[in-house]
């Protein structure tokens, strides 16, 4: 492939823009241009009058807060049709996991069709970094990070590795 | 006695209003630039459920300075670790003293002056504690044993020294025009109209002067966007080993070292106290030049703050290139204009 090469001018600094003093006037007129707009509109709705709003932050603990649709969030295990887990214990995702913070067990599978599958299923969230490459590994698409849950805070590292019926416990 | 008491009194109002002022101005600070980013700032402090539009914090931070722990580094030299904000902090409350709040007033048949500390070289005075205030910046980064303190220390030396001479340099054209040193009658000075409308104040006669001001001002009392000795995002500064309260008179220190610059510009620039067009005398006329005075004065935070939330941070080299080559020739050629265009005029 032909290289192409595209010649990016610097942008020349006159005498104006090298006294700086009017760069720092054309600055100073951005923020105080959006300060006394939100000022206002801050004043008009305090006074109960028809505005658009002056800020637009999200009182989150209050509010909840908005996530995009492809956030990475929770993981969830999924189900087969018949209610067991897809997982078939093939510890893809625990190979594949920067953090190491899968941790599966597996056993025989009772299915003739199925060769095994995870007896335990612990994912310590404490570690994780939430990169998602354990749902890009598994095969069965088994694993997703789509639980839309974010505040997993807790008072113990213990209680930050969430087992197997706990990663379940919203998948139907 | 009743002198006394009357000085007593003058203090008092200099103390609270620098200290009020600068605990008001860490709110102003948070909602100034909130406001101005499109956010809403902080605004959880509460009593009783009443928040008062964040109104609350300033305490809430006074609280939280007081009961941390007061932690001094093992590497620590002890006496000195602790003289430093102490240092800081004072020299920059002396500065109040020798600003005209007001001028003199006849009540009781009395005539009061409304400024704390009368000298007949009150800018020295101002000038010399501000640059004394540089001893705490330098002391606190040399004895809290931290490489990072020692840099802003340096860098806080290097920075407040270059731009204290600036600061006499540009002072020296509006002083010359007004023939004194003393801040009163740099104010009276100030009090006459050009063409029957115009006030003869400092910024019309001397309008480079009054931006060079600015900007020396900012540096002097390391302001954001020339916060070096600071620093946050690369070495946190020279009060990187402080705690609890000490750190808090660091902070104290900063505002109202820019209270003192505000104040000082309001003084020689903008008039002081002085109304256009409005005579001030009796108990009255005291209150306004008191209500003039501060007004002006939070007019130039206003403008600085504002200023602090436009602008990012000067590089070391910048700095320095900007004090030693920028503004002290443009200063010494404003005095040299000032001088020579005043010899012509006569
Ligand atoms: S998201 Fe990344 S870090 Fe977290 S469990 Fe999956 S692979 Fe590991
Ligand atoms: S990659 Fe999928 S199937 Fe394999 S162990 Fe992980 S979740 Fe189970």
């Amino acid at each position: 492939m032909a290289m192409t090469v595209r010649p990016v001018s610097r942008p020349r600094r006159g005498l104006l823009e090298q006294s700086y003093l009017w760069e720092v006037a054309r600055g100073l007129g951005v923020t105080f241009r959006h300060f006394f707009i939100n000022l206002a509109r801050h004043c008009l709705r305090l006074a109960g009058l028809r505005a658009e709003p002056g800020a637009v932050t999200i009182q989150y603990p209050d509010e909840p807060a908005v996530l995009g649709r492809r956030a990475r969030t929770r993981h969830r295990l999924l189900r087969r049709p018949d209610g067991s887990p897809r997982c078939t214990a093939c510890l893809l995702c625990e190979t594949i996991c920067p953090a190491r913070c899968i941790r599966i067990t597996a056993e025989e599978s009772p299915d003739p069709a199925v060769e095994k599958r995870a007896k335990t299923f612990d994912i310590d969230l404490g570690m994780c970094v939430f990169c998602g490459h354990c749902v890009e590994a598994c095969p069965v698409d088994a694993i997703h990070m789509d639980a839309d849950q974010v505040e997993l805070a807790a008072y113990s590292r213990g209680d930050m590795i969430w087992d197997m019926p706990a990663l379940m416990r919203d998948t139907k | 006695m009743i002198l006394l008491a009357w000085t007593a009194v003058k203090v008092g109002y200099a103390l609270a209003f620098g200290l009020g002022l600068a605990g008001f101005l860490g709110w102003v600070e948070r909602k100034q630039s909130a406001v101005a980013q499109d956010r809403i700032g902080a605004n959880r402090a509460q009593i009783f459920g009443w928040r008062l539009i964040g109104l609350f914090h300033p305490i809430a931070d006074g609280i939280k300075l007081i009961t941390k722990e007061d932690f001094v580094p093992a590497r620590a030299l002890r006496p000195f670790h602790a003289l430093a904000p102490a240092l800081s902090l004072g020299c920059c409350l002396l500065c109040l003293a020798a600003l005209p709040f007001g001028g003199t007033v006849e009540v009781f048949g009395r005539v009061w002056s409304l400024q704390p500390f009368e000298s007949r070289v009150g800018l020295v005075y101002v000038l010399a504690f501000l640059a004394l205030g540089v001893h705490g910046v330098v002391m606190a980064g040399y004895v809290s044993g931290s490489n990072y303190g020692l840099l802003g220390g340096l860098r806080g030396a290097a920075q407040m020294v270059a731009y204290e001479v600036c600061m006499a340099a540009i002072l020296a054209a509006p002083m010359f025009l007004y023939g004194t040193l003393d801040l009163q009658e740099a104010v009276l000075a100030q009090g006459g109209y050009w063409g029957g409308w115009l006030p003869t104040w400092g910024v019309f006669r001397q309008p480079l002067a009054f931006v060079l001001y600015l900007v020396a001002g900012t540096a002097a009392s390391k302001r954001i966007p020339f916060d070096l000795p600071e620093g946050e995002a690369e070495i946190v500064g020279y009060h990187v080993e402080y705690s609890g309260m000490k750190f808090g008179m660091f902070m104290i220190s900063d505002f109202v070292e820019n209270i003192v610059v505000c104040g000082l510009g309001a003084t020689l620039f903008l008039g002081g106290w002085g109304i256009p067009f409005v005579s001030l005398a009796g108990a009255w006329g005291g209150l306004l030049m008191l209500a003039s005075f501060a007004v002006k004065t939070c007019a130039l935070l206003f403008l600085l703050m504002q200023v602090r939330w436009t602008l990012p941070r000067f590089r070391v080299d910048q700095l320095l290139d900007l004090g030693w080559k920028s503004v002290l020739p443009l200063a010494l050629l404003n005095f040299l204009a000032t001088v020579w265009g005043a010899w012509l005029w006569r």
